[in-house]
C-alpha cells in the first residue's frame, strides 16, 4: 500500500511539475484571493490585520477546490481510470498517493500564502511551532478530505459546480479551527490555539480512515 | 405504441405505514393540545417554554433517527452482502427527510432564541454543526440528483451519507466539547437531572413519540415515492428507445440522405 501510495503521488507530483498548472494558475489564485478580500474590508491596517489569518484560510480553501479539481482532472483523460484501476494498484494506495500530492501542493501554497500574508497585511507569527503544526494538520485533512469527495464527483458532466458544494461545508471546521489557531498564534497566544488543534486532529483522522476504507468502493462507480 | 410501454405504476404501500400515519397524526393533534391548551406557562420563560414541546423531538429525529438510518443504510448498502437498493432508497429517504427536520431544528431554535438570547443567530457550536449538516445533507441531495446508473449512484451516495453522517456525534457532543450557550443534552444528560415536570414532562414525552411516528410515515412515503421514481426512470427509456427506434425505421424508410444535409445549416 505505501508502496503504491509512493508511485501514485510520484506520478501526480510529476505531471504537476511538467505542466506547471499550479504554479501558474492555483498560486496565482490563491493571492488573487488575498488581494480581493483585502479590497473589502478595506485599507485600515488594523482591521486587516485582524482579518489576516480568516483570509488565509479562506484563500487556502478555494484553492484546495481548484488543487482537488486538478487532481480529478488528471485522472479523467480517455481510459486514464480504468488503466489505474487495471494496474493492480491498491485502492488505499492510490488515495494515499493522491491524497500526498495534493497535500505536498498546499504545504508548498501555505508557504507562499504565508509570505504573502506577511507582507500585505505586516502580521508576525509569534508562535511558528504553532502555526505549523495547524497548517500541517490541516493539510492532511484538506488532502483527504478533498481526494474523497474528488472520487466522489470523478466523471460526473456537472463535477465542476457540485465539488464545491459538497466539499466546502465539509471542510468548514479546518477553516474555524485553523483561523482560530492562527489567531493564537499571531497573538502570541499558544495554549488558546492548542484548544483548536484538538479539532484538526480528529478531523484529519477521520478523513483518512474514511478514505482509506471507501476508496476502493468508489472507484468502481466511476 | 408506447401505450404498450407505460404500464401503470402501481405502488404497493404496506398497510402498517398508513397506521403509522395516522397515530402520527394522533399523537402529533395531542401533543398541539397539550402543549398549547393543557400544559400551564413555564415560571421563568412563561409561553417560550411550550417550544420545547418541539425542538429537542424534531432534533432527535433529525439527528439519530435520520442520521443513524442514513448511516445504517449506506453501510448495508456498502456491504457487498447486504448490498440492495432497498438500502439504498431508504438512506436516500432518511437523508431527504432529515434535512427537513434539520432545517426545522434551525427555525425551530431560532424562534427561541430571539427571544430568550437576543439573536435569532449566534456562532454556538451546537448551532454551527447543525447548520453545517443540513449543508452536508442538501449537498448529498444535490449529488443524488445528477444522473447515473442506479448502482453508481447509490455507491456514491452510500460514501457521501457516511461522510455527513460524521458531522452527527460533533453535533451530538459539540455541547460537552465546547462551552457552548446552547444547554446540554436533554435526554442523554450525563448527570441526568430533569428540571422539568408533571404533564410538562408527559407532554415533552408524547412529542418525542409523535415526532418519530411522524418521521417513519415520512421516511416509508419517501421510500415509496424513490421506488416509483426508479420505476418511472425504467419506464421513460424504454418509451423513447421504442420511440426513436420507431423514428429510424420511418428515416429509412423515406430520405435518409436530405436529413443529413439539413442539418447543419444554423
Amino acid at each position: 500500500m505505501w508502496h503504491d501510495a509512493v508511485l501514485v503521488a510520484g506520478k501526480d507530483l510529476r505531471i504537476e511539475a511538467r505542466s506547471r498548472v499550479g504554479l501558474w494558475q492555483v498560486v496565482p489564485f490563491a493571492l488573487l484571493v488575498l488581494v480581493l478580500l483585502a479590497f473589502a474590508i478595506g485599507p485600515d491596517q488594523a482591521s486587516l490585520r485582524h482579518a489576516a489569518p480568516g483570509i488565509f484560510w479562506v484563500a487556502l480553501l478555494f484553492s484546495t477546490v481548484l488543487a482537488i479539481q486538478r487532481s480529478v482532472a488528471v485522472e479523467s483523460g480517455e481510459g486514464t481510470r480504468d488503466g489505474l484501476r487495471l494496474s493492480g494498484i491498491d485502492p488505499a494506495g492510490i488515495f494515499l498517493g493522491k491524497a500526498a500530492a495534493v497535500g505536498l501542493q498546499l504545504l508548498a501554497l501555505q508557504i507562499v500564502l504565508w509570505a504573502g500574508v506577511t507582507f500585505l497585511f505586516d502580521v508576525q507569527v509569534h508562535v511558528v511551532w504553532l502555526a505549523v503544526v495547524a497548517s500541517l494538520l490541516a493539510t492532511v485533512g484538506l488532502a483527504c478530505a478533498g481526494v474523497l469527495y474528488g472520487a466522489l464527483s470523478a466523471g460526473l458532466r456537472v463535477r465542476d459546480t457540485l465539488l464545491p458544494l459538497l466539499v466546502l461545508p465539509v471542510l468548514a471546521p479546518i477553516l474555524l479551527a485553523g483561523s482560530k489557531a492562527w489567531q493564537a498564534a499571531l497573538n502570541g497566544n499558544a495554549s488558546s490555539g492548542t484548544q483548536w488543534l484538538k479539532i484538526l486532529v480528529p478531523f484529519a483522522l477521520i478523513y483518512l480512515v474514511v478514505g482509506v476504507v471507501v476508496y476502493g468502493p468508489l472507484q468502481e462507480t466511476a | 405504441m408506447s401505450e404498450q410501454v407505460t404500464r401503470p405504476i402501481r405502488p404497493r404501500r404496506p398497510r402498517w405505514l398508513d397506521v403509522v400515519g395516522v397515530l402520527g397524526i394522533a399523537a402529533m393533534g395531542f401533543t398541539v393540545w397539550l402543549g398549547l391548551w393543557v400544559t400551564p406557562p413555564d415560571v421563568v420563560q412563561g409561553n417560550l417554554a411550550r417550544l420545547l414541546y418541539i425542538h429537542p423531538a424534531i432534533a432527535t429525529v433529525a439527528l439519530y433517527w435520520a442520521g443513524g438510518v442514513a448511516a445504517g443504510g449506506s453501510l448495508l448498502y456498502l456491504w457487498p452482502r447486504t448490498r440492495s437498493f432497498f438500502w439504498d432508497r431508504l438512506a436516500a429517504s432518511a437523508v431527504e427527510v432529515g434535512a427537513v427536520f434539520s432545517a426545522l431544528t434551525l427555525v425551530t431554535g431560532s424562534l427561541w432564541g430571539r427571544p430568550v438570547w437576543g439573536v435569532w443567530w449566534t456562532w454556538d457550536a451546537r448551532l454551527t454543526s447543525t447548520a453545517l449538516l443540513l449543508l452536508l445533507e442538501i449537498g448529498y441531495l444535490a449529488l443524488r440528483r445528477v444522473p447515473a446508473d442506479l448502482d453508481v449512484r447509490a455507491k456514491r451516495c452510500a460514501v457521501a451519507a457516511l461522510l455527513v453522517a460524521v458531522d452527527v456525534p460533533i453535533v451530538h457532543f459539540s455541547v460537552d466539547w465546547w462551552n457552548t450557550l446552547h444547554q446540554g443534552g436533554t435526554i442523554l444528560d450525563p448527570g441526568f437531572d430533569l428540571h422539568v415536570h408533571g404533564i410538562m414532562l408527559w407532554t415533552m414525552g408524547l412529542s418525542f413519540v409523535a415526532f418519530t411516528l411522524v418521521f417513519v410515515w415520512l421516511l416509508g412515503m419517501r421510500y415509496q415515492v424513490e421506488v416509483l421514481q426508479d420505476a418511472v426512470g425504467d419506464q421513460e427509456l424504454d418509451v423513447s428507445l421504442s420511440e426513436r427506434w420507431s423514428e429510424d425505421a420511418e428515416l429509412v424508410g423515406v430520405a435518409g440522405p436530405a436529413a443529413h444535409g439539413s442539418g447543419d445549416a444554423p
